[in-house]
């Protein structure tokens, strides 16, 4: 009996995929677990293996197209089977059913001739559970407000999110925060002094956005609008982590120990000293993790990504350091799994390699907080009095305050920034 | 303003021109002596005379090629189809010649015919003598088509026909001949062809009629109001060139709409106006367009399958319902 080749969910946050590549033919026989395509899905290209032990038939889309979870994209059968009652319909399914139910939905039979002008004779859609129904213009709306549309319920047909949904929606009263993320949108607004000189709008062209880029867009927008972000910054002298660089690399070149494994590793050990900040705000709870497992963003090609460095407060400096080279070189090859991106209770985004002396970073949900790693340099600082040249690195820790306040961030910072100026407390 | 019918209107207009330019003639079945099927043409033989009010034999096909051969050399035509049912034999002078022959002959033939006559679902005349044909013409690019739903609209509509250099196929809804209402006075009345008509401001839903649903429409729209839904009503008047940004414009405002027709739903002027609408207003809408047409059937005789196949007050209201979520 003939069976749809599903959209296999491959990652936890996977909502569709891209057929990258087919590594077989239509009309060529293929066995249970046998590689049947290349799938690219929000972080990774995966392999999908064949659930069924038969030949072919039809391939439902091509290369380079998308199809969200649960569409057919393919179908197996026998050689000379008919499965015309199968390529008949194209909806959306929630999961492969019996060949058996799904040829009784399909079309069939002669329209009176007078009758129905060539419109098929439309079977019943089932109520879609994974895919969000939406009306273009509430989309629209969605888009411009910065709404997420997966926190609402649709009250038009089949649960479809249209204008009255959203407009209830912008109608709630937000949650303001003392920090209220507003003041810092405003602050990154340009000047009206720098107003652009030419009036007419720029040309542009349009790229279609990768699964990558539109994961990253979909997931973002659920940080900074609902979730109420506040930052603090802290100055740290630096001198003594670097030289405890140094001397471990000295010991051993191939070591390769960089300061961000070190800020890893203090990160690590300050989070278990404030467990208030290794948590996330859950629905009706607030989560505090045992560990401090630390996502790590990561740069690659057209998007980023961030690899978890699990129970880092247990591991020793040599270990994070190879494990973030490791984790990070496959990341750029896209060959991480699942499980080595999701999870992580506490991020850290480093730009000082890009000179950046100091900025904010958004939050990974339902992560509780995220460290932006500003770079090191020479500045004049006083001592006693005195000044110095010291090695200055600048922080800034973004919060949920729905979980974290002020004080409680800031004693955090404390600690981070004791244990960074006096990294021999890791040995202590 | 006078309150006259359409059917008058029509005759002002044929009337007034005829006098302003003696170019214009006007043949067809039955239109001089008998003074028109329709009456239409009541008065004209006797006051413009037979060389310019010409009663022809019962040939479609010929009559609508000696109308453009008339074109071609300067005389402006009104061919006059007894019914549009009756168009069907004369498609290979209409479409093939009259549309085309700008176009083929390099730009040197104009060719200033009007083809006139009732046309849409009629009383009781069962499926040959009871259909509406606008999507034909409208699919061929030459022809120009126009369809007035008030007399005012079909004096102005017809007069610019009248003038208008290019083939233009006028049908006039058969049931509306009697319709009444206000015409504004003077010969100088003209319509331009291809502009659409707000006939009612409303801001939940837009309707978009023509012909005989304007007034269904119209209905529908006061019926919805009492109901709390305001709805807008546009009439392109002219379905080709289409004031499709007149509808657009109105779509942005309401961000729902249902076409209302007379005619079969496949292929039809509402399936046009509606991919036209998704093309250009996509990210407005807020529900699927909706199409409200005649039944997808040969129009019966029976007088209760008749009233069936052709689209009342009732459904266009239960349409907008459906795209304004209210059921």
């Amino acid at each position: 009996m003939a069976t749809q080749v599903v959209m296999p969910k491959l990652s936890p946050t996977m909502e569709e995929g891209q057929l990258s590549r087919w590594l077989k033919k239509e009309g060529e026989t293929v066995a249970m677990g046998e590689p049947l395509a290349e799938i690219d899905t929000d972080k990774a290209t995966m392999e999908m293996q064949a659930l069924t032990t038969g030949v072919l038939r039809k391939i439902l889309i091509k290369e380079g197209e998308s199809a969200p979870l649960g569409q057919p994209i393919a179908i197996i059968g026998q050689a000379e089977e008919d499965i015309s009652g199968l390529l008949g319909q194209q909806q959306p399914q929630a999961k492969a059913e019996p060949a058996a139910q799904k040829a009784e939905a399909a079309p069939q039979g002669q329209q009176p001739a007078a009758g129905n002008g060539g419109k098929p004779a439309v079977t019943k859609q089932p109520e879609s559970t994974g895919r969000l129904i939406v009306s273009p213009l509430a989309a629209r709306m969605a888009a411009e407000a910065g709404i997420d549309l997966r926190s609402l319920n649709g009250s038009g047909p089949g649960g479809r999110i249209i204008k009255r949904d959203i407009e209830s929606a912008l109608s709630q009263p937000k949650a303001v925060s003392p920090e209220s993320p507003a003041r810092h949108l405003r602050a990154v607004e340009p000047s009206p002094a720098y107003a652009p000189v030419t009036a007419a709008a720029s040309a542009y062209r349009d790229e279609p956005a990768s699964e990558m880029r539109r994961t990253i867009a979909r997931r973002l927008v659920t940080s900074l609008g609902p979730v109420p972000h506040f930052f603090l910054t802290s100055e740290i002298e630096m001198d003594r982590a670097a030289e405890m660089r140094r001397n471990i690399n000295s010991l051993d070149p191939e070591l390769k120990i960089s300061i961000n494994d070190i800020i890893i590793k203090i990160s690590a050990a300050a989070l278990l000293q404030h467990p208030q900040v290794n948590a996330s705000y859950q629905d009706k709870a607030v989560r505090y993790y045992n560990h401090a497992d630390i996502g790590v963003a990561v740069a690659i090609e057209d998007g980023l990504t961030t690899p978890v460095v699990r129970s880092a407060e247990q591991k020793s400096l040599s270990q994070i350091a190879r494990e973030v080279r490791d984790l990070a070189e496959r990341a750029r090859n896209r060959k991480l799994r699942p499980e080595e991106y999701t999870g992580a209770s506490f991020s850290i985004s480093n730009l000082g390699m890009f000179g950046i002396e100091e900025f904010t970073a958004i939050i990974n949900p339902p992560e509780g907080a995220i460290l932006a790693v500003g770079a090191m340099s020479a500045k004049p600082v006083v001592r006693d009095n005195e000044i110095l040249v010291r090695q200055m690195m600048r922080v800034t820790m973004s919060c949920d305050h729905r979980v974290i306040d002020g004080a409680t961030g800031a004693k955090f910072l404390q600690t981070l920034k004791k244990y960074l100026e006096n990294p021999l407390y890791l040995v202590v | 303003m006078a309150v006259i019918t359409i059917r008058e209107a029509l005759n002002q207009a044929i009337r007034e021109e005829m006098l302003r330019d003696e170019n214009v003639f006007l043949m067809g079945e039955e239109v001089a002596a008998y003074q028109g099927a329709y009456k239409v043409t009541k008065g004209l033989l006797q006051e413009l005379g037979s060389k310019r009010v010409i009663d022809t034999p019962i040939t479609e096909l010929g009559f609508a090629g000696l109308g453009v051969g008339a074109a071609m050399v300067g005389l402006r035509p009104i061919i006059e189809f007894m019914t549009f049912n009756f168009s069907i034999l004369a498609t290979d002078q209409i479409i093939n010649s009259a549309a085309k022959m700008l176009y083929m002959s390099g730009g040197q033939f104009k060719i200033p015919i009007v083809f006139r006559g009732p046309g849409g679902s009629a009383f009781q005349v069962s499926s040959q003598h009871s259909q509406a044909l606008e999507s034909w013409f409208a699919y061929f690019p030459g022809l120009k088509v126009v369809m007035p739903s008030t007399p005012a609209y079909a004096k102005g509509l017809l007069k610019s026909s009248i003038r208008d250099d290019d083939p233009v196929i006028f049908i006039e809804q058969e049931r509306m001949y009697g319709n009444k209402g206000e015409v504004p006075e003077g010969e100088d009345f003209t319509i331009p062809l291809g502009v659409a008509d707000i006939k009612r401001e409303g801001t939940d839903v837009t309707i978009v009629a023509r012909s005989l649903m304007v007034p269904v429409a119209l209905k529908a729209a006061d019926v919805l109001a009492s109901q709390g839904v305001s709805c807008e009503v546009v009439d392109p008047r002219t379905i080709r060139p289409l004031d499709i940004g007149t509808i657009v414009e109105s779509v942005k405002k309401t961000n729902r709409v249902v076409v209302a027709e007379e005619t079969h739903p496949f292929c039809g002027v509402a399936a046009e106006i509606s991919t036209e609408i998704m093309e250009r207003a996509f990210d407005y809408l807020d529900a699927p367009v909706k199409r409200v047409s005649g039944a997808d059937v040969p129009m019966p005789y029976a007088k209760k399958l008749e009233n069936l196949a052709i689209p009342g007050v009732e459904q266009v209201v239960a349409a907008v319902r459906e795209v304004a979520y209210l059921d």
